[in-house]
């Protein structure tokens, strides 16, 4: 066979796919090492969706959960607290939430499945700080137009019990409310939308 | 001739049969014409290679008491720093190296800019440099993090969640960097093995790319002259001399001297005054509080200013974005810089009034960018840096108009000294 001719051709064509099937391959060898960079079992099971048991939860009350790492918040508001959140559009930022991080259904003035229960990311949007709670009306240095709410100690910022941004203060947009649902009256799942959803 | 010469001669000879020794001996050193009329400005390539040089003595040395780990990390420096003998002048050298670094690559592009060294032929050496300083910021952010202090952490926290403002990918990609919901343990660990391995394993790759490409087109000098064009009898440039030994000579006495200065911050000033070792990074990471107010360190903050100056929606894209978009192109523009200038002359020897002032403003204007992105915002400031925002990148989409328009000098044939 060795007095053949060279058919360049040919020596393209097999070229070519070699190229082609090596250059797939070497796309593929690549995955893995993308796919390290994404969070580990460790990292994902630190950061798994956390059982909250709000059965203790008197009216007016905070408790405080941890979920990847930062405190979350559900405040059971009374009813008085919730006739007053109508009145605040005026003095808010983004009073329909229209530009705040919260799951569909919290996109609401009271910013909640429930809207006796409130669940918040306890962290301040505009640099991380975790604001104070000051639930009563007639907190001082507050303003007249102050009806309870979460306040930032680091840089002023002013939210109200629904975690919405006062206007004229630093923080850009209202506070997160993360993903979360009821399993039950008085547990809830933080950290997912439905069962095994996240 | 006694043994010894002869034996080393001889050795010499064995080696280059086998290698070609005196080759590239003669191609970059003994043999490489450099023009005669080099100036003050061209000091600060060597320059660069020293630093890099120290940056990975010292950082070799501290790898070998650091501790890549978010519970120890913190610690670990400031038992270099303490109970490691001599432990603080090698990481004081490091830290100062950082600094010292865009120090002198920043007056090495400012070189580029005065005297057209980016212009044709030497596109390609001004393409590399560009990448050797994107890996050097990618090296100083990721190195940053390392000592795990509240000012690595956050400010580590801030520059990765600006990949969140890209539009539907933005959130997983921040994760994908992290590998974890915040910044933690994970991403330690991986900017530790970029900041050790892959970038400068990139970086020495990229200078000697940029040293290759520039021994083959040759340097250019302040009067933007091509040497190679004025060539004696013997095909020697008449006004080159050789890089080996009078530029050696010569550079070894700026090496001297930088070396004085550098040796004179790590002895009396390591932190300058928070600028070089901010002061709440002495704050072990806490991920729960943010300090007051979180600047990047000053060879960042011009960048750092064009990205806040950006506080205004526009066509339907939030402001953030813009501020990421806007960040992205200052630092790249400077790669279309040898086609966006449209000038015959390369010096500013030979230019006219219209770049001398558009440069002057440029440099002004991010100087000014450079100080504001120190400072905590104000409005009164942001109105500034958005001035200096636009007047920076008004230097780069008129530069083929003003540089075509610009009254130019005629060139002299030969340089000029």
């Amino acid at each position: 066979m060795s007095e053949n001719a060279v058919d360049p051709d040919r020596r393209r064509f097999l070229t070519g796919t070699a190229s082609v099937i090596g250059g797939i391959g070497a796309g593929l060898a690549a995955i893995p090492f993308v796919a390290t960079f994404q969070p580990s079992a460790r990292a994902k099971a630190i950061g798994a969706p956390v059982e909250a048991d709000i059965s203790q939860l008197e009216p007016g009350g905070r408790l405080i959960f941890k979920w990847r790492g930062k405190p979350v918040w559900v405040v059971r508001r009374t009813p008085e607290q919730l006739a007053a959140l109508e009145s605040l559009d005026g003095v808010l930022r983004d009073p329909a939430s229209s530009e705040s991080l919260q799951p569909e259904f919290a996109a609401n003035p009271w910013r909640s499945e429930k809207p006796e229960y409130l669940v918040l990311v306890g962290i301040c949007t505009h640099l991380g700080c975790s604001p104070n709670f000051f639930p009563s009306t007639d907190a001082e240095g507050m303003g007249s137009d102050w009806q309870g709410g979460f306040y930032c100690p680091c840089h002023g910022s002013k939210f109200d019990l629904s975690g919405r941004v006062y206007a004229g203060v630093p923080a850009p947009t209202n506070m997160e409310v993360p993903p979360y649902h009821y399993v039950d009256d008085t547990h809830l799942v933080i950290g997912e939308l439905e069962e095994g959803a996240a | 001739m006694n043994m010894i010469t002869k034996g080393l001669v001889g050795l010499r000879d064995w080696v280059d049969d086998r290698f070609p020794l005196m080759q590239l001996w003669n191609d970059h050193m003994g043999q490489y014409y450099a023009p005669k009329n080099f100036n003050f400005w061209y000091y600060f390539g060597v320059l660069s290679l020293v630093v890099l040089v120290i940056q990975l003595v010292t950082g070799i040395w501290l790898v070998m008491n650091y501790k890549p780990d978010a519970n120890l990390a913190f610690g670990s420096v400031e038992y270099i720093m303490r109970d490691v003998d001599w432990g603080w002048l090698i990481r004081y050298m490091h830290s100062t190296g950082a600094s010292a670094f865009f120090v002198v690559v920043y007056l090495h592009m400012f070189r580029g800019l005065l005297y057209g060294s980016y212009k044709k032929p030497r596109e390609l050496i001004w393409i590399l440099g560009m990448f050797i300083y994107l890996s050097l910021m990618a090296e100083a952010f990721f190195g940053y993090l390392l000592p795990w202090g509240q000012m690595s952490y956050w400010g580590a926290q801030v520059i990765i969640s600006l990949f969140g403002a890209i539009p539907w990918v933005g959130d997983t990609l921040s994760l994908w960097i992290r590998g974890d919901y915040v910044v933690s343990d994970i991403t330690l660990n991986r900017f530790f093995s970029f900041h050790v391995i892959a970038l400068p394993f990139a970086i020495v790759g990229l200078v000697a790319l940029h040293i290759i490409a520039l021994h083959e087109v040759g340097s250019n000098n302040p009067d933007g002259v091509e040497i190679k064009k004025n060539k004696g009898p013997d095909g020697k440039p008449l006004d080159g001399i050789p890089f080996h030994p009078y530029y050696t000579v010569k550079d070894s006495v700026g090496v001297i001297v930088f070396l004085i200065l550098f040796a004179a911050v790590v002895f009396f000033a390591p932190e300058m005054g928070g600028y070089f070792l901010e002061h709440n990074n002495f704050v072990p990471a806490d991920p729960l509080k943010t300090p007051e107010h979180i600047a990047p360190v000053w060879y960042f903050t011009p960048f750092y200013s064009v990205l806040r100056a950006n506080t205004v929606d526009f066509f339907g894209v939030p402001g953030k974005l813009w501020g990421v978009i806007f960040m992205g192109l200052a630092t790249m523009l400077f790669f279309a810089l040898p086609w966006l200038d449209r000038s015959p002359v390369k010096s500013i020897r030979y230019r006219g009034t219209l770049y001398k002032s558009a440069l002057t403003i440029f440099v002004v204007s991010f100087l000014i960018l450079g100080y504001l992105g120190l400072l905590p915002p104000t409005p009164g400031r942001t109105a500034v840096a958005q001035v200096c925002t636009i007047l920076y990148f008004l230097f780069f989409f008129l530069m083929p108009i003003y540089t075509k328009l610009d009254k130019t000098k005629p060139v002299p044939e030969r340089v000029t000294g």
